[in-house]
């Protein structure tokens, strides 16, 4: 099992971008019984690029201002990971282009993830592993998604669901620091249940790519957009999820009733609120921002720390827990401890 | 596990039908208020009474109340 426990190195601060363009749900008159799929999820609206802005658009004005915030001189940051499922282009990498833009050192090291749902906890994961030893002080780890872009107009599974958001988290190297604790899995027999079919290299794009079919009631896309199994996701986020973040109290021997906040992925409201009740946490540990946001992939978690929990994250010493799970399948729990951690505004990418 | 309780618990995941109009033959998905959401409630009641995780094949390829039963009762530990 994959356990990690990653010391001396802590998280600092935490920025969040989202578009400033604000979808509705109520307003989506094309969806069948809109209202009742509002209450389940808990999304009332949710941000959205407008076609040409990219992920990495919001995740560059994060990394800005909290690099400013921080005071943080660029030439220390040497290692940069960008986690995302909507990258710029298929090649290269956007972490590249990402370092060059933010005008960090050439000697830093970049590495784009490509995972979801699970991506800022093992994106954290990878970060803490390369900094634990000191050979490189400050770096920064960007997550998010443009998921807006890949949900069919029609498809009530995904279109309402998915929101935009990009975000950056500071971590450092700090010499005898308690650091970080993970637990991390996957399952790829669940790789059709969040998929997009065509478009990489098993499925080249080809003319019947942007064919729109009907899948049943309410959900019509093509092979180029999101296609998503509600049920099987659903079955898997309520029983993996507080399987892992279970397991990982256990092997670190965790007090559960010192966690001030437990950040999860946000699915929607019903897989969230059933999570929740099963590891026994009370509402006010458990943190939301489906309502405004919807579901921002990788972006979920930073994203829910910097709209819910500012005042508290900035202030004194938080013991947290954040549990990553969805696309791959793929899900993984992580522990830390931190303090006066910087968070500056949401952002607003005009 | 008996097949009482479980309708029982089945009805419930609906909002406007009393349970004494389910039956082990019920074929649930033709009743009006049978939606995505009713599916995954139903998931959420059988992972939470039973501990069973049911899939979205499972859901699909039953009709009654019977065929969801039998499932269940074949994964309780």
């Amino acid at each position: 099992m994959a356990f990690l426990s990653i010391r001396n190195v802590e998280l600092k601060g935490v920025a969040a971008c989202v578009p400033a363009n604000v979808e509705e749900n109520i307003a989506l008159s094309n969806i069948p019984d809109v209202e009742k799929l509002i209450k389940t999820t808990g999304v009332e609206r949710k941000r959205k690029v407008t076609p040409g802005i990219c992920t990495s658009d919001l995740c560059f004005e994060a990394a800005e201002k909290l690099i400013s915030e921080l005071n943080w001189n660029k030439a220390d940051i040497q290692a940069l990971i960008f986690v995302t499922q909507t990258p710029d282009f298929i090649v290269p990498a956007t972490s590249c282009i990402l370092q060059d833009r933010l005008a960090l050192p050439v000697d830093c090291l970049t590495l784009d993830i490509s995972l979801g749902c699970s991506g800022f906890v093992y994106g954290l994961s990878t970060l803490a592993s390369y900094m634990q030893n000191g050979m490189i002080t400050k770096a920064l780890l960007l997550a998010g998604d443009t998921s807006s872009m890949t949900c069919s107009v029609n498809d009530k599974s995904t279109y309402p669901l998915f929101g935009d958001a990009g975000t950056a988290t500071a971590l450092e190297y700090v010499e005898g620091s308690e650091g970080f604790k993970f637990h991390l899995g996957s399952d790829g027999r669940g790789f059709k249940d969040i998929i997009i079919n065509d478009g990489g290299y098993r499925n080249q794009v080809n003319a019947d790519s942007l064919y729109e079919t009907t899948v049943s009631e309410g959900i019509s896309r093509n092979s180029l957009q999101l296609s998503l199994d509600g049920m099987n996701v659903f079955s898997f986020g309520i029983s993996k999820a507080p399987e892992s973040v279970n397991l990982l109290i256990e092997k670190f021997s965790i007090d559960k009733a010192a966690v001030n906040f437990a950040f999860f992925h946000q699915a929607n409201k019903m897989m969230n609120d059933r999570i929740r009740k099963k590891l026994q946490f009370e509402e006010e540990q458990v943190p939301s921002s489906l309502k405004d946001f919807g579901n921002t992939s990788s972006a979920s978690i930073p994203l829910t720390m910097v709209t819910q929990t500012a005042a508290q994250l900035q202030t004194g010493e938080q013991h947290i827990i954040a549990c990553g799970f969805g696309v791959g399948l793929s899900w993984a729990s992580m522990y830390c401890k931190t303090k006066l951690l910087v968070i500056p505004q949401l952002l607003i990418h005009d | 596990m008996d097949i009482e309780t479980f309708i029982g618990e089945f009805a419930e995941q609906f909002d406007e039908i009393s349970t004494e109009s389910f039956g082990p033959e019920t074929q649930f998905k033709e009743n009006d208020e049978w939606s995505s959401m009713t599916a995954l409630s139903i998931i959420a009641m059988v992972d939470q009474n039973y501990a069973v995780r049911l899939t979205g094949d499972d859901i699909r390829n039953s009709t009654t109340i019977q065929h969801i039963y039998d499932i269940v009762a074949s994964r309780v530990a």
